[in-house]
């Protein structure tokens, strides 16, 4: 390092001679070489801040290390019978989380339908400039457009339509559950019971909404995970280059021509990691869904029907778990880890490469 | 695709095929969807709107100085408050605070400036992301392994290691970003007046990035005031305060950490399937102290990062 150091001060000129002078100007405390102490803090200080970054990759390992050894014991005991098992009853010691895992795949995978949808309109309608052109075209017709004023409104207002979007995320889960309680399933509780009366001989409406379920825990969870989608999504369109963007409007391609042709497909790779990234956070939601899903240990293919996942039922059970039940908790703990782990690894992996690529054609 | 030169004599397109017109199909497709997006942008604001409509008059309602400042009430009960849950949430965020941001931001320093492209570098970063997508719930599994099963009791402490997971990533990750920002030339002039790597950081680099972590530590501290699941398993809940000596509601000895804590995001989920009223409308009053807080702090962050840029 310190050779680097050396090599970097001579590379530029003006540094040479500044060294050159080294002695004349130490008088006045600049420029001068590092005393023995300097040095030595230095040496402590780059080991302590080397220790900590490694102290995070540590800590990820402990993490893995601690819950796998908190499940160790229940594994031995019900093996992989645990994963098949429907049964949750702590007073016959029997344990089993197929429904849970239906349940958080069913939940996520409805959630993240929606939220994609949605996500993705919102970060096209973000990064195409919509909102500017369109404030635009109105101070235009008022006649307001130039006036120094109202210039630089049509940005403000896309900048903080993109603020208010990603405050979505900073809502604490407590709350959207909360919310999800008293508004979303009073409002569609007469649906439900319309397509109940009307469909129900479809599997997806065939029983009635009790309360929470599968569909109110999905719309919240899909609200909660849409500025995920939405931010990394724009990311990756704002990242199209503008000789694509160009090249496409120059050949005469409407808006959502190039949109659908060119953009997306450009993105794609960025877009996909989103959603992936979107699917590893509502696989590990935990206190709205606790609060929504309805926590029953039942598999049904009905939007209507409550419904268990694995978070929620680490969350609703644990506080009042006996020790048995607390150890087949943590069986339920690893296989979430393992899930998610697995989903977020290839999610960042996806978006790393898809940036990579588009910044290399820059 | 030769070079063929454009006919002279060809006839200029008809003016009017050029004109945008929505009676062209492709032009009425783009228009519809234009308008649709912007339609599902409007949707999704909805929800943001209804929650913090809903906080603010069930919440505003049900709010007075009592409730911040009184024990939580017992079923039936008149009245009551959350003041224990506050002093517990302010505690185990502090604790998690003191841990995460030393830790974060001294890593971050070292991804930065003195390694940036080390194989070390790169694992960091890539476990720091891996950190940002576990589940809450999980981080609270980890300390309670680590904390409640060897101390044998629920605390405020151990709630804190599970916060300090969740806030590490988002104050290393911002550290990083914002000390990247940091003009090489300032850094190579330091350099060149013989300042060690460690008093270039110290004195031009995390003062000149100082804002971009700021950032990182309010979204990180606004994130850990919200989190619910990891204090199930680490802090669970307490009906009084952390002392039985007036003042009661400050710890004073390293013993009276060592209890089962409250906190306001637990209050939240314990009181929002209770059956009686006065506990459900002290659920929404928590929400919208909670709400304000966090988005007050978010907001601070983000206007600290816009000044910067």
């Amino acid at each position: 390092m310190r050779v680097q150091l050396a090599v970097r001060a001579h590379a530029n000129p003006d540094d040479g001679a500044d060294a050159a002078h080294g002695v004349a100007a130490s008088e006045h405390g600049v420029g001068r070489a590092p005393t023995a102490r300097e040095v030595a803090a230095d040496r402590a200080f780059r080991s302590v801040t080397l220790a900590l970054a490694w102290s995070v990759i540590l800590l990820v390992v402990l993490i893995l290390g601690e819950i796998f050894a908190q499940a160790l014991p229940a594994m031995r005991q019900y093996g992989v019978a645990f994963l098949t098992g429907r049964e949750w009853d702590p007073n016959r010691a029997t344990f089993g989380i197929l429904p849970q895992i239906y349940g958080t795949l069913y939940t996520s995978i409805l959630g993240l339908t929606i939220a994609t949808v949605l996500g993705l309109a919102v970060a096209i309608f973000l990064s195409e400039g919509f909102l500017a052109a369109g404030v635009f075209a109105v101070l235009k017709a008022a006649g307001l457009a130039y006036r120094p004023r109202f210039e630089a409104l049509p940005e403000r207002l896309e900048a903080l339509l993109r603020i208010v979007v990603e405050l979505l995320a900073a809502i604490p889960s407590v709350v959207y559950g909360l919310w999800g309680i008293f508004v979303v399933i009073p409002t569609i509780r007469p649906i439900a019971g319309w397509l109940h009366d009307r469909l129900g001989w479809m599997p997806w409406f065939s029983t009635p909404l009790s309360g929470p379920g599968i569909l109110p825990a999905s719309l919240v969870l899909a609200i909660m995970v849409l500025p995920t989608i939405s931010a990394v999504s724009r990311d990756a369109l704002a990242r199209v280059p503008p000789k694509l963007r160009e090249a496409a409007f120059g050949l005469g391609a409407t808006r959502w021509e190039a949109i659908l042709a060119v953009f997306i497909p450009t993105a794609a790779t960025g877009i996909f990691g989103s959603i992936v990234l979107g699917f590893g956070r509502a696989l590990g939601e935990t206190m709205a869904l606790a609060m929504l899903v309805g926590n029953s240990n039942v598999i049904s293919a009905s939007l209507l029907s409550p419904a268990d996942t694995l978070a929620a039922l680490l969350a609703n059970s644990f506080p009042e778990a006996g020790k048995i039940e607390v150890g087949a908790l943590m069986y339920a703990a690893l296989v979430l880890l393992a899930i998610t782990l697995v989903v977020n690894a290839l999610g960042t992996w996806i978006v790393q490469r898809a940036t990579a690529t588009l910044e290399g054609q820059r | 695709m030769n070079a063929r030169p454009l006919a002279r004599e060809a006839a200029l397109p008809d003016q009017g095929e050029l004109e945008r017109s929505l009676r062209h199909p492709r032009a009425l497709f783009s228009f519809v969807m234009s308008w649709l997006t912007g339609l599902v942008t409007v949707l999704t604001l909805v929800p943001l709107f209804s929650v913090l409509w809903l906080l603010v008059v069930r919440g505003g309602s049900s709010l007075s100085l009592a409730v911040l400042s009184e024990l939580p009430p017992a079923a039936l009960m008149p009245g009551g408050g959350f003041g224990n849950a506050i002093v517990g949430t302010i505690l185990m965020v502090a604790i998690a605070t003191a841990i995460s941001v030393p830790m974060g931001i001294l890593a971050a320093v070292f991804l930065a400036d003195f390694a940036p492209d080390g194989r070390t570098a790169i694992a960091v970063r890539f476990a720091a992301k891996v950190l940002t997508g576990l589940p809450s719930i999980l981080a609270g599994v980890f300390a309670y392994g680590l904390v409640v099963a060897t101390t044998g009791t629920f605390s405020a402490p151990a709630g804190g290691v599970a916060l300090s997971v969740l806030m590490l990533p988002i104050v290393l990750l911002t550290a990083e970003e914002a000390i990247r920002a940091v003009p090489a030339r300032m850094r190579e002039a330091a350099i060149g007046m013989g300042a060690t790597p460690t008093q270039v950081v110290l004195r031009i680099l995390l003062p000149t990035a100082l804002p971009g972590i700021l950032t990182g530590v309010m979204l990180a501290i606004a994130r850990a005031a919200g989190e619910t699941a990891p204090l199930l398993f680490t802090a669970l809940f307490s009906e009084y305060w952390m002392s039985d000596t007036s003042p009661e509601f400050l710890p004073k000895a390293p013993g009276d950490l060592m209890h089962p804590t409250a906190s306001r995001a637990v209050l939240i989920y314990n009181f929002s399937s209770s059956p009686f009223d006065n506990q459900i409308e002290l659920a929404w009053a928590a929400a919208l102290v909670l709400v304000v807080l966090v988005l007050a702090v978010n907001l601070c962050g983000q206007a600290l990062a816009r000044r910067r840029a």
